[in-house]
């Protein structure tokens, strides 16, 4: 059995670094806000919402079809249609392609499916140069680590982090952090490698069965240099990103960068519908457990997600601990519900590094019920027998109390009680992570059920 | 069993069930809708929307600000002549403008150009837009207009001539005048390259154009009065 991903001593690790856990929690919190208003000025949201659930719900009920519509579509455009059941088959088409085309060297944008396949490293232990193009991607890239976040990759770190970063790889000045600078120098020393690059890889947003191409949305224009300067250009396409007709896209592309940024849209949305003139037109479609969660009716709606991120921006503990704690490819409670379909004994922990308070729910743009997920999985993990210690104890207790009415309301009182009473390390001890970092708040005078017994019996 | 044929017997056997019908979108006709979800219907039933547009207010001024909200620019020009004072007045010190329309000859035609590496000098690039989308400030390209896909991001800076006439209200309107299949490449460009993955900073000129500059002008054949 794999070891588990252990999210609270990872979120520790980064609260405690000097101001991150503040500058992240501002950063991200403020993508939040962006949102809010972007989403106010579209009256017509919550029929988008509901227009955009539909029709992802409606694709994957007739997958198969839209599948082979896309094929046939993408065929008669010249695309090469790829199939690849997991990420060690999508690795090794891509590599196939690369070869065939002796490619030394390729810059690629931001592609989470590529992310969850391992692509680099494996493209890499082959031989082949691989420069991400999108600069927060870079940042990670050069830093060693994976994107904590799917819409901005460094998110989570402080523009001196970048400064030291860039002055050890790239050899800028140390004490130089203004973001300008920083940004400057990365297009002066990328410029280069997108002139010398055999290929370019992307992944897409969004894949259309009926005019067999895929859009890329991007505010770099990244992916654009990408798909324009090399001969060369893969995309790799999860299966669940189909979409049934040019004319949904107006309803996804108005959602997507209102919810991630606040922007009306990203500055670049860009659709590829067969090879450029003199170049070449790869695509990959990849199942990767996606076809067991379409079987699934607790979690296939996970499916309908656009990676838009505003799940992540609204999640009180994904802003304090930051996306790398989750220690897997997707974070946030997007990332909560998709990573155990992965692997559940590694991610076991993760459906409890959530606090359930259902905010992530209200701003799907394609109204997943992720909270309700998260709960889900928890059951999955315990009915599993893979609750750790810790949780097995807190909840055999807890189980016993709710189960029996007038413990529950002996406890309450206790409850109270203790809150006002009780030293604090007895509810800040080390079987309670979630308590580190956290006051409880004021207690009120009266439980709920007090008040309830004497409101309701006053005439 | 290949691959294509282990997923799609894979898909088949998990779909969903039971299985939910398509949703009609809004489009031009705006058929099967309640009510358009363009911003001036909706504005004339909610009264007080933060943020949104004034009702009153005509299509391009709108598109013109949500333009500028996301980083570019846009100037109203008489003619072609206008146009090649503009370029000049904007980009003094430019070298290499490389161009794809008649009104703009600038340096260097792109039609000339045989692969696209051969823009990696280009100060300024030129290129006419066929459609612009109010809502998001963006204006389309395709192969079609940019001859080499590349021009539009490896010029330093980007200038895009569109016909005033030529500006819709919403991506669902400017969804149902182009036709994707057509054109390999077709791109909304909403201002230009940018980042904020440096502390949220937002910075112009991230990997593709630094600036992007709208000059609304008709094509010379609309300006005939015929
Ligand atoms: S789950 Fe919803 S909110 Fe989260 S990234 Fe996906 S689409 Fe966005």
């Amino acid at each position: 059995m794999t070891r588990p991903v252990d999210p609270e001593r990872r979120a520790a690790g980064f609260i405690a670094l000097e101001l991150h856990e503040s500058t992240h929690d501002r950063l991200v919190w403020g993508m939040r806000q962006n949102r809010d208003k972007a989403v106010a000025g579209v009256p017509e949201w919550e029929e988008l919402r509901e227009m955009a659930s539909r029709i992802k719900e409606h694709t994957l009920t007739h997958l198969d079809h839209y599948l082979e519509q896309f094929e046939k579509s993408a065929t008669k455009l010249r695309t090469h249609v790829h199939w690849a059941r997991d990420a060690e088959e999508h690795n090794a088409v891509v590599y196939d392609v690369l070869n065939a085309h002796r490619v030394k060297s390729l810059i690629k944008s931001k592609s989470m499916l590529q992310e969850e396949c391992g692509m680099t490293p494996y493209l890499q232990q082959r031989g082949i140069e691989v420069t991400e193009s999108d600069l927060g991607e870079r940042i990670q890239q050069l830093s060693d680590e994976p994107p904590s976040h799917i819409v901005v990759p460094a998110i989570h770190k402080l523009r001196t982090d970048v400064a030291a970063l860039f002055a050890e790889k790239i050899g800028t000045d140390p004490k130089d952090s203004d973001p300008h600078a920083l940004a400057e120098a990365m297009r002066q020393n990328a410029r280069p490698r997108f002139l010398k690059a055999d290929a370019g890889m992307t992944g897409a947003n969004f894949a259309v069965a009926e005019t067999g191409g895929f859009v890329v949305c991007t505010n770099e224009g990244n992916a654009d240099i990408g798909a324009s300067v090399p001969p060369l250009h893969i995309a790799s396409i999860g299966i669940e990103k189909l979409i049934p007709r040019g004319r949904d896209l107006g309803i996804f592309i108005r959602m997507l960068s209102r919810s991630a940024l606040g922007t009306p849209i990203t500055q670049y949305t860009s659709h590829f519908h067969g090879p450029r003139r003199g170049g070449e037109l790869h695509v990959v479609l990849v199942d990767n457990t996606r076809s067991d969660r379409l079987g699934s009716p607790d979690f296939w709606h996970a499916l309908k997600c656009i990676r838009c991120g505003a799940c992540m921006n609204t999640c009180p503990v994904y802003r304090r601990g930051g996306g790398l704690s989750y220690g897997a490819t997707y974070s946030g409670p997007i990332g909560v519900i998709l990573d155990p379909g992965f692997d559940l004994s590694k991610y076991r922990e993760l459906p409890f590094h959530s606090s359930l308070c259902g905010s992530c729910t209200d701003v799907c743009p394609v109204k997943i019920d992720i909270s309700d997920q998260i709960y889900k999985w928890r059951r999955v993990v315990a009915a599993k027998g893979l609750l750790s210690f810790a949780k097995r104890v807190g909840m055999s207790a807890l189980g016993k109390t709710l189960a029996h009415p007038p413990l529950y309301h002996s406890a309450e009182a206790v409850g109270e009680w203790a809150l006002e009473h009780l030293p604090r390390f007895l509810l800040y001890n080390p079987l309670n992570p979630w308590g580190k970092h956290r006051e409880l708040p004021a207690v009120p005078r009266q439980t709920f059920r007090q008040w309830y017994i004497e409101n309701r019996r006053k005439p | 069993m290949s691959p294509r044929e282990a997923i799609l017997s894979a898909v088949r056997k998990n779909l969903p069930r039971p299985a939910v019908p398509l949703p009609e979108v809004p489009g031009s006709e705006r058929k099967g809708i309640k009510h358009g979800l363009g911003y001036k219907e909706h504005l004339t039933r909610l009264p007080e929307v933060p943020g949104a547009p004034d009702v009153n207010e005509p299509l391009l001024p709108y598109f013109r600000r949500q333009l500028e909200a996301m980083g570019g620019r846009s100037f109203e020009v008489a003619d072609a002549a206008a146009a090649r004072a503009k370029v000049a007045e904007l980009f003094p010190d430019a070298n290499v403008v490389c161009s794809a329309v008649s009104e703009v000859p600038g340096t260097r035609r792109i039609q000339d150009v045989r692969d696209p590496h051969e823009l990696n000098d280009v100060d300024v690039g030129v290129v006419r837009s066929p459609l612009g989308v109010a809502e998001a400030g963006a204006v389309w390209l395709t192969q079609a207009e940019l001859v080499v896909n590349a021009l539009g991001v490896l010029s330093q800076h980007l200038v895009v001539l569109l016909d005033p006439a030529a500006v819709v209200e919403t991506m669902h309107d400017a969804y149902e005048r182009i036709d994707l299949a057509s054109s390999p490449y077709g791109v909304f460009l909403a201002g230009p390259s940018a980042t904020g993955d440096i502390e949220g900073v937002i910075i112009h000129g991230a990997q593709g154009a630094r600036s992007l500059t709208v000059l609304l002008l008709a094509p010379a054949a609309r300006k005939d009065p015929r």
